[in-house]
């Protein structure tokens, strides 16, 4: 295992530059949560050069639907979604500065290549875990689409919120790594 | 003929949604545990211990497990001296799926069509039934939510008897080697094999039901190809969320049925760790 490592939010390049494969994560400050249907609204944003309802310049997005707050709860469970369906829009967002996305699962080449370009990061969360993620969320708001229900984009204040680095900006890849390490 | 009454229905396929989604099976989490034990990456042992202290923290607060509280799957026993009254069965299981959803701060994650609108249905429904009629006069619902992410790792191959048992092996441990991370490994690997295109879908996602976990199939030929599978499964490496380790599979559980003389149907359903399901007799 790599490094233990604080981080705020917006990130800069020298925080990227930081942090490689295998380095646990423990990322504070605002992110932004978006999957599958709210980044098929970002993409098309982007495209025709619309204003976005989020600042992307350092921007961290969390692929989560979370589910509902109980009564004196924040947010429900919410713990990563597979990343590889978010890949398509990825490379773009992260050349308009876009600086990390937090998801489950590997991703394509063509993401791993725009992380080493664009200098950005995957981060992989434990997949099954939520309500333990669920602690590390301080506050939760709807900025967009309300109309996806669990898929709208939510404003999220984390703290210590607990991540490995999976992709880093230079060409570093953990799944691959991992197999290595392990395949008999 | 035995009375039934869907207000009955509705009730406890509520409490079925909330149980299932708030509490692992014990069986799902000695298996687990156990796993840890033996696991000699750091990483994979770290995620273990976290979805260890998830469940504990889920059981306690009465909080979803895992975000994705699935598609409602429900397998029905309906005993054919039963008489449901006061209503329509298949509403009473989509009124309970409705309650259990909305009462227990369960996430809603069906779209009301699959490709052109994509629309929330906002309640969880429709859930899936599968009913099977059976001798006696009792009603026998398992319910079991599953999670988008494992299920996009299935796949039915039509293999053929010139394939033999090394082709149906090496289908199911390349297409656990192909999910990676991305079913949230460790897995509950479901195998079906026989039957029609279908049919072996449906036996790989009823392997996935097998209780208790690793219990092994009644044919012994079969027994010891699900123990083949496993160990050659946890050989891949692939670990914990597929960052590296030895605990890729929990279990490999193989159901079968008799097939046509041209076929040799194959199926693999992949469960995440979080590996819900939960019955209730009335």
């Amino acid at each position: 295992m790599g490094n233990e490592i604080k981080l705020k939010t917006p990130l800069s390049d020298e925080d990227i530059e930081k942090l490689k494969i295998g380095d646990k994560v423990l990322l504070s400050g605002i992110i932004y949560t978006g999957r599958d249907a709210a980044h098929k609204r970002l993409y098309a944003l982007l495209k025709t050069g619309k204003p976005l309802p989020i600042n992307i310049k350092g921007a961290v997005i969390y692929y989560v639907g979370p589910a509902p707050a109980k009564p004196d709860y924040v947010i429900g469970s919410a713990g990563p979604t597979t990343s590889y369906r978010m890949d398509p829009f990825t490379p773009f967002m992260h050349e308009k500065g876009l600086k990390a996305t937090i998801g489950k699962g590997n991703r394509n080449k063509d993401v791993r290549e725009s992380l080493q370009k664009y200098k950005g990061v995957y981060l992989a969360a434990t997949g099954g875990v939520a309500a333990l993620i669920a602690k590390s969320i301080k506050s939760a708001k709807i900025i967009a689409y309300e109309d996806l229900g669990a898929e709208a984009i939510r404003e999220l204040v984390v703290e210590d919120f607990p991540c490995t680095v999976a992709n880093d900006c230079r060409g570093g890849d953990l799944f691959e790594q991992g197999i290595k390490e392990f395949k008999i | 003929m035995r009375e039934v009454n869907t207000k009955e229905i509705v009730d406890v396929v509520a409490r079925l949604c909330m149980d299932a989604n708030y509490n692992l099976p014990e069986d799902v989490l000695d298996t687990i545990k156990k796993a840890k034990e033996k696991e000699d990456s750091p990483t994979g042992k770290a995620i273990l211990d976290e979805i260890i202290e998830n469940n504990r923290i889920a059981r306690e607060e009465k909080l979803a497990i895992c975000q994705d509280t699935g598609f409602a799957l429900f397998f029905v026993e309906l005993g054919q001296d039963v008489h449901i009254i006061d209503g329509n069965f298949q509403d009473a299981i989509n009124e309970g799926v409705k309650k259990g959803y909305q009462d227990g701060y369960l996430r809603k994650s069906i779209v009301n069509d699959p490709v052109l609108l994509r629309v929330n249905t906002k309640d969880n429904t429709p859930a899936i039934i599968y009913t099977d009629i059976v001798p006696g006069d009792k009603l026998k619902i398992i319910f079991c939510p599953k999670g988008g992410g494992a299920e996009n790792m299935a796949e039915v191959q039509m293999l053929t008897a010139a394939h033999g048992i090394e082709g149906v092996k090496k289908f199911v441990v390349e297409r656990v080697r192909k999910s990676g991370g991305n079913p949230c490994p460790p897995v509950v690997v479901g195998v079906g094999i026989g039957g029609t295109f279908e049919r072996c879908a449906m036996l790989a996602k009823q392997a996935l039901l097998r209780e208790p976990l690793g219990a092994p199939n009644p044919d012994p030929k079969f027994a010891e190809v699900e123990q083949e599978l496993l160990e050659e499964i946890n050989k891949l490496g692939i670990g914990p969320m597929g960052l590296g380790g030895r605990t890729t599979a929990l279990a490999v559980h193989i159901e079968t049925y008799p097939c046509h003389i041209a076929t040799m149907p194959v199926a693999v359903n992949l469960n995440c760790h979080v590996a819900r399901h939960k019955s209730a007799v009335i």
